[in-house]
């Protein structure tokens, strides 16, 4: 018999960095909110990589942070070592990474949570889901029963997780929790259709037994930039990362003993990600090539556990001691905890509405790799944005839903709902078409005021965009107006950066525009510089820089929002437009588009398909 | 973007006596007075819908042509916007120099198929009138149509992936670069990316010079018809265009002046002119006529010259022959039915063929010799050619995007720019090739119309 456990606003199923940005957003816009962890110990689990950020997933944590979302404050503040990616492949694909402190994170992430206003923290495995009159119910195994307006799934990869190392597998979840059992029966019973996706972690091992002496060494930088818009202190390296190579012993090693792997047996149906190969997948995939390049990262302060990144793997234990071994500085590694596969239930995001509700299912959505993307800032982004638009249900707004030209949050959102995934999906600056616009340096000038709208961003933090915005405009204007003469000194100074000396007077915007030459080289020529923060000066120049190109990006933004305007019914029944392809008939009825934009954009419908729509659309909309 | 004023000739190129400059949008008759001066010196402001005023249109104050300038005001033209129409005289030349002064003053050059979208829109028809508007301009010829075709499914295509392929490399090599910084990716050398946007630049310095060509098939070759007085050209001339169009008398001289007609030609599209016959005269009318088709020699894109077999070949054909080039020259034999004086063999660097204008013989192996020497007969209709001034604006556009990315990367600039300007010459061959959809309502579909009605 169930127990009445309490009547709720939102409820949150899984407490990972999906489930926790979620619950938070809901929270923090007022809404009572519940949110369930299968083991309270592991809230804001890192359960992989001991990192944060990297190629556009530290664009995505700048962005989770100007919509008001907490892993960028959380990251900053347990940071170990942090680099900006890409430096001098330029400022679109420039990527901010860190090592976290990862007991530290999830403490700090438990924390914050229990600190939480209007939030609830449940250790509880939620096994039962169903709709009533009242509102979605959610039952744990210990039989409390409680009841909320929207229901949040996050549930990671600890849905039906199952583990796997060489010939043995077991239910579970990651990290040597528990998997989340009855919950997949009940989504089946709703009419949801789940399908299985993997994927794995490679050893930790003992730091003592690493010999670092002949590895290379990865610094941190020297000035760091937090993630976070609200971070005032940025944080300090305190440690060094190492790197090692595979080699043809181990190549080897993993050629005699592939059979043993799960998945060259075909015992994992699963579907790992491309993106993030085992060690296994990248030997048997990669025939030719010498070798392969690992991290050696250490998971926190206070422990003496090294992450061994890339060499994730599901073969035998025996055969992993083996293979680690074979490594330059790994010869006599002690394996703490073994690399493993993990195999889970997720959905096909196609069933989700841009809002990440799902379409025949009010009230319920879902989050993090449960939407079938790969990745702790993909989770969080995706359950600020589910947790955002389960507040705004409830108060009866419109959902948030971000375009493409907005931010990677929008691009990663929109790939999903509308291509669906057939692999876990990964952030990638590749995806976004409008690269130069969506840089990590500018996610709050893009997102912030959508969030201070919203109501996750305070007066204060709002207040000091504004005043770097202002700084920011002021200064390209006075740049813009200022000439330098020329002289001895700047010819010197031009000619030792490489680029043409100075015969006329020259507006300083001018000279920044030239690829050799940065807004700070000038400092000495500008006597009128004020002083303006590091990240300011920054943007100054790459604004200026790259404007023409930035106004071409902008450009095509605007040609696509002529198309994003054009809004379809969701009740449109395609199927109904003569003229249209039946493939294409079929795709739209299935992902139901938002607009003709989003229409555009689905696999298998043609272009000659969006003309016919068009044609439609402008036939019904004059009847 | 309904704000533009737009226009464009209207009429189909190369044809008739008569084109149309039509111009549609706010604008359109303020325009048009700034180009067109009237006899009566009315403006054309003044007038009211479905009337006309005859006058000249200037160009930088010079004269271009006589026109008739027809007003239709808002809503009652075929856009539903105002409109002006200015009818001048034919012949590509005068009909461009109008546009372009029309284009100065401030029109834009209209879309394919953007007069036919903006009736569309301003509800002026209903998509089924719009189809059959579409019917109606559809390929002027069978092998334009042909070829249309084929730069769907065949070798334009083909090229333009192969194009794609090279920038699709050089972007996801871009995106290796840039997605996984800290991946033993082997050396991304910048010799390889020069080499792929150099692939890329020659592949679309080929699409593009295939223009032309595109243009022969699509505009018609000017072609005179040449030949001393009374060998038979203006019955050629009226026998392939199938109307009397060439008064044909037995008196040497008849033709005087010029006389043109498009005519098609096994699928070719010829902008035939009969000429004056080629011989010494006193008279003065005739010598004039002479000195035209002598120029009409150096002009034609393909001159038929017509040599009466009946007869030896004298003075005049030799010097006739003298003018002549075998490289766009096809001799006919006429008369071929009145007797045997000359034959084949005396023409040998020619090609050459025996006809009858009269009985219609021999005419098939005229159009095979035309094809020949057009070039069109190995103009297979699934080589790559451009067909029309949205592709080859599209083509031109992602070669300049390729050029920027070329000089981008010899400047230093960064890969993230770069990377822009390759994919912006993939979009603009996506769009060419209809793999993305760019454009706003309709376009796609209205795209498929010709410009004009």
């Amino acid at each position: 018999m169930n127990y009445f456990a309490g009547n709720f606003d939102v409820a949150v199923i899984g407490a990972g960095h999906a489930g926790i940005e979620a619950a938070l957003a809901a929270a923090r816009l007022g809404q009572k909110t519940v949110m369930f962890c299968i083991n309270l110990d592991s809230v804001g689990n890192m359960p992989c990589n001991p990192s944060i950020g990297g190629t556009a997933k530290g664009h995505l944590v700048r962005e989770i942070d100007a919509l008001g979302g907490e892993m960028g404050i959380a990251a900053d503040k347990t940071t170990l070592q942090s680099r900006m990616l890409n430096l001098g492949k330029g400022p679109a694909v420039h990527s901010l990474r860190a090592q976290i402190d990862r007991k530290a994170y999830t403490a700090l992430m438990k924390h914050t949570v229990e600190l939480q206003q209007n939030l609830i923290l449940k250790q509880a495995e939620v096994v039962d889901l169903f709709k009533e009159d009242d509102g979605w119910h959610c039952v744990t195994r210990l039989s409390a029963e409680y009841v909320s307006k929207t229901v949040i799934l996050a549930t990671g990869t600890f849905l039906a997780g199952k583990i796997f190392v060489g010939e043995a597998n077991y239910s579970g979840g990651p990290d040597g929790l528990f998997a989340a059992e009855g919950l997949s029966s009940a989504l089946r019973k709703l009419g949801i259709p789940l399908r299985r996706f993997k994927t794995g972690t490679p050893a930790r091992v003992l730091k003592s037994s690493i010999n670092f002496d002949e590895l290379d060494v990865q610094e941190g930088d020297e000035k760091i930039i937090p993630f976070s818009y609200r971070t005032k202190t940025a944080p300090e390296n305190s440690v060094v990362c190492h790197i090692s190579y595979t080699n043809d012993e181990t190549k080897q090693v993993i050629l005699d003993n592939i059979h043993r792997s799960p998945l060259y047996s075909g015992v994992i149906e699963g579907v790992g990600p491309r993106y993030c190969p085992s060690i296994e997948d990248k030997i048997m995939r990669f025939a030719d090539k010498k070798r392969h390049q690992l991290f050696i990262e250490p998971c926190g302060a206070d422990t003496e556990e090294m992450y061994l990144q890339g060499m994730s793997s599901s073969l035998p234990e025996e055969v992993q001691i083996k293979i680690y071994h074979s490594i330059k500085g790994l010869e006599n590694v002690q394996i703490m905890r073994n690399a493993y596969a993990i195999e889970y239930d997720c959905v096909n995001p196609h069933l989700l509405n841009a809002s990440l509700e799902f379409k025949d299912h009010s009230g319920l959505y879902g989050a993090g790799q449960f939407n079938g993307s790969s990745g702790y800032e993909e989770a969080a982004a995706q359950g600020l944005i589910a947790g955002i638009n389960a507040a705004r249900k409830n108060m009866g707004k419109e959902p948030l839903v971000l375009s493409r030209s907005s931010s990677y949050i929008g691009t990663l959102i929109d790939d999903l709902v509308t291509k669906g995934c057939l692999d876990p999906y990964r952030m990638m600056t590749s995806r976004s078409e409008y690269r130069l616009l969506l840089r990590q340096d500018n996610a709050d000038e893009r997102l912030m005021p959508i969030g201070f709208e919203i109501g996750l961003i305070d007066e204060e933090t709002y207040e000091s965009f504004l005043l770097r915005k202002k700084q920011k405009e002021t200064e390209i204007e006075r740049l813009r107006r200022t000439t330098v003469a020329p002289s001895q000194e700047i010819n010197n100074r031009l000619s030792a950066l490489d680029t043409t000396p100075l015969t006329t007077g020259i507006k300083l915007a001018e000279l920044i525009k030239r690829p050799e030459v940065s807004y700070f080289d000038l400092a000495d020529f500008d006597p009128c510089r004020p002083e303006l923060p590091y990240e300011v000066g920054l943007k100054v120049e790459t604004e200026i820089k790259y404007e023409g190109y930035i106004a071409r990006q902008q450009a095509q933004v605007d040609d696509m929002l002529r198309l994003e305007n054009k809004k379809l019914k969701k009740t449109t029944d395609y199927s109904e437009i003569d003229g249209l392809r039946l493939e294409a008939r079929e795709k739209l009825n299935s992902v139901r588009p938002e607009n003709i934009g989003q229409a555009s954009r689905i696999s298998g419908v043609s272009p000659s398909d969006i003309s016919v729509l068009l044609i439609w659309l402008e036939k019904e909309n004059r009847q | 973007m309904t704000d533009k004023t737009i226009a464009a000739i209207s009429t189909p190129a190369g044809e008739g006596g008569i084109g149309v400059i039509r111009i549609s949008g706010r604008t359109a008759i303020t325009i048009a007075d700034r180009v067109f001066k009237s006899i009566s010196g009315k403006k054309l402001c003044e007038l009211d819908g479905y009337t006309a005023l005859f006058g000249h249109i200037y160009s930088d104050d010079e004269l271009v042509d006589e026109c008739v300038a027809t007003v239709f005001l808002s809503p009652k033209s075929y856009t539903g916007e105002d409109v002006c129409e200015l009818s001048c005289h034919g012949g590509g030349l005068v009909l461009s120099s109008v546009l372009r002064a029309v284009l100065q003053e401030g029109a834009s050059l209209a879309e394919a198929g953007e007069f036919t979208k903006r009736a569309f829109l301003n509800g002026k028809m209903d998509l089924a009138e719009a189809e059959s508007v579409m019917g109606l301009i559809s390929a002027k010829s069978r092998e334009e149509l042909r070829l249309q075709l084929s730069a769907k499914s065949g070798r334009v295509s083909k090229q333009i992936s192969e194009i794609e392929g090279f920038l699709l490399e050089l972007s996801a090599n871009f995106a290796a670069f840039s997605d996984y910084p800290d991946e033993d990716l082997p050396e991304l050398s910048e010799d390889n990316f020069k080499r792929l946007l150099s692939l890329a630049k020659n592949g679309l310095d080929a699409l593009l010079s295939t223009y032309d060509s595109g243009k022969v098939l699509r505009e018609g070759i000017k072609t005179a018809i040449v030949g001393k007085p009374n060998v038979g050209k203006s019955t050629l001339m009226n026998m392939l265009s199938g109307e009397n169009r060439s008064i044909v008398t037995d008196i040497a001289g008849t033709t005087r002046d010029i006389v043109e007609n498009t005519v098609n030609l096994g699928g070719i599209t010829l902008l035939l002119a009969d000429t004056a016959g080629i011989r010494q005269t006193d008279d003065k009318v005739e010598t004039v006529g002479v000195e035209l088709a002598k120029e009409r020699l150096h002009t034609a894109q393909l001159i038929l010259a017509v040599f009466d077999t009946s007869l030896p070949l004298d003075k005049d054909d030799e010097e006739i022959l003298s003018l002549l080039s075998a490289d766009n020259t096809v001799i006919l034999l006429n008369k071929s039915d009145v007797g045997q004086a000359t034959s084949v063999d005396q023409f040998k660097s020619f090609k050459t063929v025996m006809v009858s204008a009269k009985t219609g013989d021999g005419i098939g192996e005229l159009e095979k010799a035309v094809k020949e020497i057009s070039g069109t007969a190995n103009l297979d209709p699934s080589a790559a050619v451009l067909l029309n001034e949205r592709q080859l604006e599209l083509a031109k556009k992602a070669h300049s995007a390729v050029a920027e990315a070329e000089q981008l990367l010899t400047s230093g600039f960064t890969i993230d720019a770069v990377g822009v300007a390759v994919d912006d010459a993939l979009s603009h061959l996506y769009t060419l090739d209809g793999k993305r959809v760019t454009n706003e309502v309709a376009d796609e579909v209205f795209r498929r119309f010709c410009v004009g009605k």
